[in-house]
């Protein structure tokens, strides 16, 4: 939890599993020291003394917007399923889900 | 080359003294003669675009207005959904997908007598600033082809300072507009967060993303953020008003006003040249009557670090979506989630990768408060700072880049120097505020610069007028 302790190898492989994306050695390398190096520039923020400061989400003060309850058109169906790599009954189709590991 | 201001196309159309075909002829002939050296386009729209210019001319005849952007050809980055039409990001897991709907923007246009002429390539996913991490290869800058044209909306950019389109839409999330503007020598404008809807806008960082125009003078840019901007039902975060006035108040000029300098983005690390134009153009608007002064907004120092935690966080959580299941392409598994892997890292190119890691890892459990709580209450120092400053000031001025543009090839291997381009335009993008790039003078390398024109929340008026003051100081946009 210290940002000071430079990202590692390890950390990577973990995040690109998390991510959903599968890394080569090489890339592995690669990424490692630029992931670092961007980190520790983001040392700069670590030093500031912000606690009492409320964090920003959003630059607009947002509330939840309703329209009124009531049907109107929207995107075709057949048309965004069109668009989709795999479809079946006017559903997304994809593989197997059931006895994953996770 | 150019075909001319928008302004006049349009008003040339409208009167039935040029026709709209002839127009987007011209542009198309500039294509053909300088876009396999450019490459500023994922998709030229030739057919559909002389199509559409025909039934301007047409209407025109039966007596009809088709609107303030009659005839007039824009160029469409290719992060906006074109209904029917491919839209790729410039990333292969979008390539050969063919959105469902338009953007409100590209339905404006449209609905306004525009012609789109094509869609600009980018970098990946609007992730860069260079426009090199495109996966369909780099956009070069019209006024050196060894040069990049700057980016994201490098493509953009460059068709509007090659006069392949008199128009341009992009995206700024952290600069994407002004800083590729500043290096192709164009007008290039960041409006105010929610002024201009995002529906059809394909999501990078939502909290800072923001559509907006390119043109090859402040009037045009004007005359199409009036068309663009306007509260949409179909965006959230669209602000409820309607479209400010823009081009009325271009000759309003600057007597009186107070425009400071911000000294944190005006000193170490921006180039001798850049900072010789950014004083030149503070000369000219005291001339003009402003009253010029230093202006300190301390925070702004901290906005890389806050934008490179902020933006990769919201940028893992918006690409989820790309998981071979809905649209795009699909690299077949023996189970949805070797399919969602295999599908992300064959689609992914090398930077969107490091994005998406770098979110990931800001977001990730005993990390998300050190890493992604801090730089969100960085922002609320930098809206802070920027609030204290226009206490005493109308607008803010300081550099849209630290250099002209670079070499191709020159910061690719080295993310953080990339990265370091967008020093001065990400706090108003932190901070939701407007922000354009007015071209003002050349480097020592004879390549265009930009001085950047910041404004509060909702200050597109102000900032224009300061902008027409600079532009008429200098004669711009037609020099290439």
């Amino acid at each position: 939890m210290v940002m000071s302790q430079r990202l590692t190898r390890d950390d990577v492989a973990h995040v690109a599993r998390l991510a959903r994306l599968r890394l080569s050695e090489a890339e592995l390398d690669e990424f490692t020291p630029q992931l670092a190096d961007v980190l520790a520039h983001a040392e700069d923020i670590e030093r500031l003394d912000v606690g009492d400061v409320a964090p920003t989400a959003h630059p607009l003060p947002l509330r939840n917007v309703f329209r009124d309850d009531v049907v109107r058109p929207s995107i075709d169906r057949d048309e965004v399923l069109a668009a989709a790599p795999a479809a079946q009954d006017g559903q997304f189709r994809v593989p197997q889900i059931l006895g994953e590991e996770q | 080359m150019t075909i001319g201001s928008a302004f006049d196309i349009a008003a040339q159309v409208r009167a039935g003294t040029r026709s709209a075909r002839a127009v987007v002829d011209e542009c198309l002939a500039a294509v053909d003669a300088r876009e396999g050296d450019v490459h500023a386009f994922n998709l030229v729209l030739a057919d559909q675009a002389r199509a559409a210019a025909d039934a301007i001319d047409a209407r025109v005849a039966n007596g009809e207005d088709p609107g303030p952007l009659a005839g007039v050809p824009v160029a469409l980055k290719d992060n906006l959904c074109t209904r029917g039409l491919p839209t790729t990001c410039s990333s292969r897991i979008l390539e050969g997908w063919r959105p469902p709907y338009d953007a409100s923007v590209v339905q404006r246009i449209v609905a306004a007598g525009g012609i789109v002429v094509g869609k600009t390539n980018l970098d990946e996913f609007a992730m860069g600033s260079s426009t090199e991490n495109s996966a369909f290869g780099p956009t070069r800058n019209p006024h050196d082809l060894s040069k990049v044209p700057g980016g994201s909306s490098g493509g953009s950019a460059a068709a509007v300072a090659a006069g392949f389109a008199a128009l341009a839409l992009g995206s700024d999330t952290g600069g994407s507009i002004r800083q590729p503007a500043a290096l192709c020598g164009v007008v290039g404008v960041k409006p105010t967060y929610g002024l201009v809807s995002r529906y059809g806008l394909i999501a990078f960082a939502s909290s800072l993303d923001q559509i907006g125009p390119f043109a090859a003078n402040v009037r045009d840019a004007a005359l199409l953020l009036e068309v663009i901007a306007g509260h949409d039902e179909m965006d959230s975060t669209s602000i409820p008003q309607a479209s400010p006035s823009l081009v009325d108040v271009l000759d309003d000029g600057v007597d009186g006003l107070r425009v400071g300098i911000i000294e944190e983005l005006s000193g170490e690390g921006i180039a001798p040249d850049v900072l010789a134009q950014l004083h030149a153009a503070a000369t000219a608007l005291e001339k003009a009557g402003a009253i010029v002064e230093t202006a300190s907004v301390p925070a702004t120092i901290y906005g890389l670090s806050a934008y490179y935690l902020i933006a990769p966080a919201e940028a893992s959580s918006n690409l989820a979506r790309y998981d071979g299941v809905r649209y795009g392409n699909r690299v077949d598994g023996a189970s949805t989630t070797e399919m969602m892997e295999a599908t992300r890292t064959a689609g992914f190119g090398a930077e969107v990768k490091r994005r998406i890691m770098l979110g990931t890892y800001a977001l990730s459990a005993g990390y998300y408060d050190a890493y992604y709580g801090k730089a969100q209450r960085v922002r609320t120092l930098i809206i802070r700072d920027f609030a204290r400053a226009y206490e005493r000031f109308d607008v803010l001025l300081c550099p849209t880049s630290p250099t002209t543009a670079f070499a191709l090839g020159a910061k690719t291997a080295d993310p953080l120097t990339m990265y370091l381009n967008d020093v001065c335009t990400i706090p108003s993008n932190l901070a939701g505020q407007p922000a354009m790039s007015v071209p003002f003078g050349v480097g020592d390398d004879g390549m265009p610069i930009g001085v950047q024109v910041l404004a509060p929340l909702q200050g597109e008026a102000t900032m224009f007028r300061v902008a027409a003051v600079l532009e008429a100081a200098q004669k711009v946009g037609d020099h290439v």
